[in-house]
């Protein structure tokens, strides 16, 4: 090490790089745990209300509705999101990926491509309540499907929301399937619609499913959308046709009463919603990880 | 995309009767003694947007033997092969003029569907590129069922390309695992597999070896030696030993146009071109 002592060619980190090396690493962890605080602190505080508010009963029973005596529990808002989620991903994640196949695969760089890429991204940044205000003017003031409010209409206003994320992610996806695949099945006389089919498709697979679930998070936990499309009830309903309950909008509802009954219920119905989303998305990093693309 | 090459530019001898749309059928032969088909190039031009990729070449490959091109990187090498197959399509903006004949019929006749002139023409690629989805099996069905022509013995069919390949031995146990666990030069002989259960006359093979070690360089070269007896092979290869030890004749480009093209013993010991003369001799490329 001699060799490398001061006055060589090599000379040492000078005093002043050091300092500005420490300050600058000090700020940048100051930074992150600033930003830590507030998320760790949402999850201990919902944790904390939430589990005290859980009971058997708080998942098997209806809410009840009355004003005074036994709230109920939340079951009706947790198969109602199950519910409108579920449809609202059959809706959008066809279309999305549709979409999304014609831009990597058809559109490419041409102007139309372009043009619809863009709007893609507009849409992501879209409020969610813009979507809601949507499907109430189209589907229901218009009286579409029997007027009045239903589950399927706030499976339309999720599955709104949804097609952006998922149109991007699964772009994403496919653009990392290797251009070599392509070829090899073109040369081998394969017409292209089989290309995507055999070989681009079921090797974006576990990258499209990763993008499907994340937009699946995204539209469990969305309030907006349902106030004014699926409304609120209190009973467990299978029927997408009718008015259908969600775990956000009936946290919405009862953080807004005046009795701490139903607040506390609030706290449980988050929780569930926050265990809900934090499935989704370990499954979603599960199947990213097992994806063969890089 | 559209080609802009049609042959009504180019006279009368395209035209056919209305009714034979040709798609390319299989000449007929068995994969254990048929014969590859002859492949013309006439007049052949390509670009890439305004730049000249190919220049008016003429070259003929004949069946059942194996040329080879040799050149400089970017001489067009490359996509003067990717235009017998048409693959050239698949790169935005390049334009072809010119005739590629498989025996006498133009592969860029308008009424040609070209997964028909890929089925006729087969390419193995530089990178060994088997499909990650797929298992070793698949991987070979995956010719037949890309392009449609499955038919009954599949099975049959995997196992005999295998065999062609040279690979049968060493995944026999082991069709059912991942094509992308094997070496680098099984998986090259697993494409090369994959082409040939489709049954092509003309195998193209774009420096299918540079990817590879010396040893699987040297499978691929006995390979290529016993497919000339069933298949035209057409050999781009940067390596010159290579192109001495496989290639019955040898074709040297520079800068898009064919410069000297003959016996390979001939090129590599008396060429006539000086340019040709200097780039087997190492003097420069």
């Amino acid at each position: 090490m001699s060799a490398m002592s001061a006055g060589g060619v090599l000379p040492p980190v000078s005093p002043g790089r050091k300092r500005k090396d420490a300050t600058m690493r000090v700020l940048l962890g100051l930074g992150t745990a600033v930003a830590l605080v507030p998320l760790v602190l949402v999850l201990w505080y919902v944790a904390k209300r939430g589990l005290g508010a859980w009971s058997s009963s708080f998942f098997t029973t209806d809410p009840t509705g009355n004003f005074l005596g036994n709230p109920g529990g939340v079951k009706s808002a947790i198969l109602g999101t199950l519910e409108m989620v579920a449809l609202a991903t059959l809706i959008a994640v066809p279309i999305g990926v549709g979409v999304a196949l014609y831009l990597t695969e058809y559109g490419k760089d041409s102007k139309f491509a372009s043009a619809v890429r863009y709007f893609v991204d507009v849409m992501t940044g879209v409020p969610s309540i813009v979507f809601g205000l949507f499907v109430y003017i189209v589907l229901i003031l218009s009286g579409v499907g029997g007027g009045g409010y239903a589950g399927w209409k706030g499976s339309v206003a999720l599955a709104l929301l949804m097609l952006p994320i998922v149109t991007r992610s699964a772009e994403v996806v496919l653009l990392l399937v290797p251009n070599t695949l392509r070829e090899s099945a073109l040369a081998l006389g394969a017409p292209r619609w089989r290309v995507v089919a055999r070989v681009v498709l079921p090797t974006a697979l576990p990258g499209l499913v990763t993008g499907m679930l994340l937009a699946v998070a995204r539209a469990a936990g969305e309030t907006a959308p349902l106030l004014f499309t699926a409304a609120i009830v209190n009973g467990t309903s299978f029927n997408l046709g009718t008015r259908m309950n969600s775990l956000p909008v009936q946290i919405f509802n009862d953080v807004g009463q005046a009795q701490d009954r139903l607040v506390t219920r609030a706290w449980g119905a988050a929780l569930t919603l926050v265990l809900i989303v934090l499935v989704f998305t370990l499954i979603a990093r599960l199947m990213s990880r097992r994806s063969r693309l890089t | 995309m559209t080609i802009p090459l049609t042959s009504s530019q180019r006279g009368t001898e395209t035209e056919q009767a209305p009714d034979q749309k040709r798609r390319f059928e299989p000449s007929g032969k068995d994969q254990a003694t048929g014969a590859g088909r002859r492949v013309s190039i006439k007049g052949l031009s390509a670009w890439y947007g305004d730049q000249y990729a190919v220049k008016e070449l003429d070259l003929e490959f004949e069946p059942n033997k194996v040329t080879a091109i040799i050149g400089p990187s970017g001489c067009g090498k490359s996509t003067m092969v990717r235009c017998i197959n048409r693959m050239h399509e698949e790169i935005p903006g390049t334009r072809v003029e010119g005739e590629v004949l498989l025996d006498d019929q133009d592969l860029y006749a308008n009424e040609v569907d070209v997964t028909s002139v890929r089925r006729a023409v087969g390419m193995v690629f530089q990178k060994p590129n088997p499909f990650p989805t797929m298992s070793v099996y698949d991987n070979v069905a995956s010719g037949p069922k890309l392009s449609g022509t499955k038919g009954k013995h599949l099975k049959e069919r995997v196992e005999q390309s295998l065999r062609s390949a040279a690979l049968w031995d060493e995944v026999k146990d082991r069709l059912d695992r991942p094509g992308i666990g094997l070496s680098g030069g099984q998986q090259q002989r697993l494409c090369i597999a994959r082409t040939l259960a489709v049954e092509p006359e003309v195998v193209l093979m774009d420096e299918p070896c540079s990817a590879l070690d010396p040893v699987a360089t040297l499978r691929i070269e006995e390979l290529i030696e016993e497919l000339k007896t069933r298949y035209t092979i057409v050999i781009v290869t940067h390596n010159m030993q290579q192109a001495g030890r496989v290639a019955d004749s040898t074709a040297f480009m520079l800068t898009g146009e064919l410069v000297e093209v003959g016996p390979t013993e001939t090129i590599f010991t008396k060429p006539t071109d000086d340019r040709t003369e200097q780039y087997v001799s190492g003097r420069f490329g």
